[in-house]
């Protein structure tokens, strides 16, 4: 599936606007922080409303400012990691994940979750709490929470920020699985050129709530489109 | 324990009672439209919900007399229809406690609410739950130790009202005399023996509820 966007929004003195297209693939949305890259994935998602753009699926317009359209985040068909995860505290591991499924039917859903708890590696901590699993554990929880209801596209906000290094290393391999298992697109923001390097079919750079480019890695490193772009992709970590 | 005690003990608790079942089922609406809505006139809409909490309670009952009373802007059409006024009955000091001890209730729902995690809001709705679904399923539960202490708070002043309950139920012993109205009566008229064994009820019960909803504040911090 792939994902067409186009957005505008001012915010505290603030401007963003991008345009770009992603195909059926893993992209990379990379650049400063305070660069409008998590504004981005609100304004897909329908959490904030740009002041105009629209938002397009191979399926299906979720926003169009001048036609009128303004899908609810409920309906949109998109899977979201955030990077605090937001698992929630007051459901068991289980509960966490069958509340990503509102949409199946009530018999299917236990099977459906087992099936994911089963993917995701997450056996026997089934009745856990939040409180009595590790970081990985979570990080799990909340891609199997939003990849339950198969969405159209998986939108991942730093969820790997917080880790430490080697943990990060094995949630990126746990990523790529992830894609290949559930045949999505995935966007992921980071401002980490490491994990950008070693995840991305596309980056799209970001610099002041503009695009500065676009392209694969490769293209990105031997012919970067600004100095800006340049220093960006050769400071390792900002 | 004397009959009018034992009374008065059985009207406060019924009147309490219905003023906090009332409390809560307008209260947590009222809350969480504060805490998660922007819309105009908000700042005026919380004024008037927290203005009993800080006008003279014979204030209060002078606006509900106003309102409820039998000539008053509602009360009239309510008796012109019914035959029937709230003034002088055990509904209007559950009235009156309704509307003292409710902003208790929005103040501590509306902080609650306001305290649950935004992130989690957004991931209820990216999870395909709409707004109704997403406050009864992340926003109150989360919030519901809020909730449960506005509760017993609301619940405690509803049992110490006086002010408001005196100038719309009146005062009638065996029928609208609550027990701070029976204390007010028996001090007045030197019945000290009583006075002291309601008095005493009276702190107790106050003191529990007050340690019940600490309890349950401290937890929600």
């Amino acid at each position: 599936m792939g994902l067409s966007v186009s957005l505008k929004k001012k915010v505290n003195g603030f401007t963003l606007d991008v345009a770009w297209e992603i195909e059926d693939e893993l992209a990379v949305l990379f650049g400063y922080s305070g660069s409008g890259k998590s504004l981005t994935l609100q304004m897909i998602a329908g959490l904030i409303r740009p002041d105009e753009g629209i938002v397009r699926s191979n399926s299906k317009t979720y926003f169009n400012s001048s036609a009128g359209i303004d899908t609810p985040p409920w309906v949109r068909s998109f899977g979201y990691v955030f990077q605090d995860l937001a698992l929630f505290p007051h459901m068991t591991v289980l509960r966490n994940i069958i509340f990503g499924a509102p949409e199946i039917p009530k018999d299917e859903k236990v099977s459906r979750a087992k099936e994911m708890i089963e993917a995701f590696k997450l056996k026997g901590l089934e009745d856990r709490y939040l409180s009595e699993i590790s970081g990985g554990q979570k990080q799990r929880v909340a891609f199997a929470r939003a990849l339950i209801r198969q969405p159209e596209v998986l939108l991942l906000d730093e969820p790997f920020s917080a880790l430490d290094h080697p943990l990060r290393l094995e949630m990126r391999r746990f990523l790529q699985e992830v894609r290949e298992r559930f045949a999505i697109s995935v966007i992921l923001v980071t401002h980490d050129f490491d994990e950008a390097s070693s995840l991305a079919d596309k980056l799209i750079v970001y610099s002041h709530g503009k695009v500065a480019q676009v392209g694969s890695l490769q293209e990105v490193m031997n012919q970067p489109s600004s100095t800006e772009v340049q220093m960006l992709v050769n400071t390792k970590k900002l | 324990m004397d009959n009018s005690i034992l009374f008065s003990a059985r009207l406060s608790l019924q009147v309490a009672l219905v003023a906090t079942a009332f409390i809560i089922i307008t209260g947590v609406p009222v809350s969480y439209f504060l805490a998660q809505k922007n819309f105009k006139g908000k700042e005026l809409v919380d004024i008037i919900f927290t203005l009993p909490l800080v006008l003279p309670p014979t204030v209060t009952g002078y606006y509900l007399i106003v309102i409820f009373g039998r000539n008053g802007l509602i009360g009239k059409m309510i008796y012109d229809w019914t035959g029937f006024t709230i003034m002088f009955t055990w509904y209007a000091a559950a009235l009156a406690s309704f509307v003292v001890a409710l902003p208790l209730m929005v103040k501590t729902t509306r902080a609650a609410i306001e305290s649950v995690d935004r992130n989690l809001i957004n991931a209820a709705y990216t999870l395909g739950h709409g707004e109704i679904e997403t406050a009864l399923r992340v926003i109150l539960p989360l919030a519901r130790k809020g909730i449960i202490a506005g509760t017993v708070l609301s619940f405690a002043r509803a049992m110490g009202e006086f002010g408001a309950t005196l100038m719309l139920a009146g005062n009638i012993p065996g029928k609208t005399n609550t027990m701070p109205l029976a204390i007010y009566s028996l001090a007045n008229s030197g019945e000290w023996t009583q006075a002291h064994t309601m008095v005493i009820l009276l702190t107790i019960m106050s003191g529990l509820f007050l340690y019940i909803a600490n309890m349950y504040t401290k937890r929600s911090i």
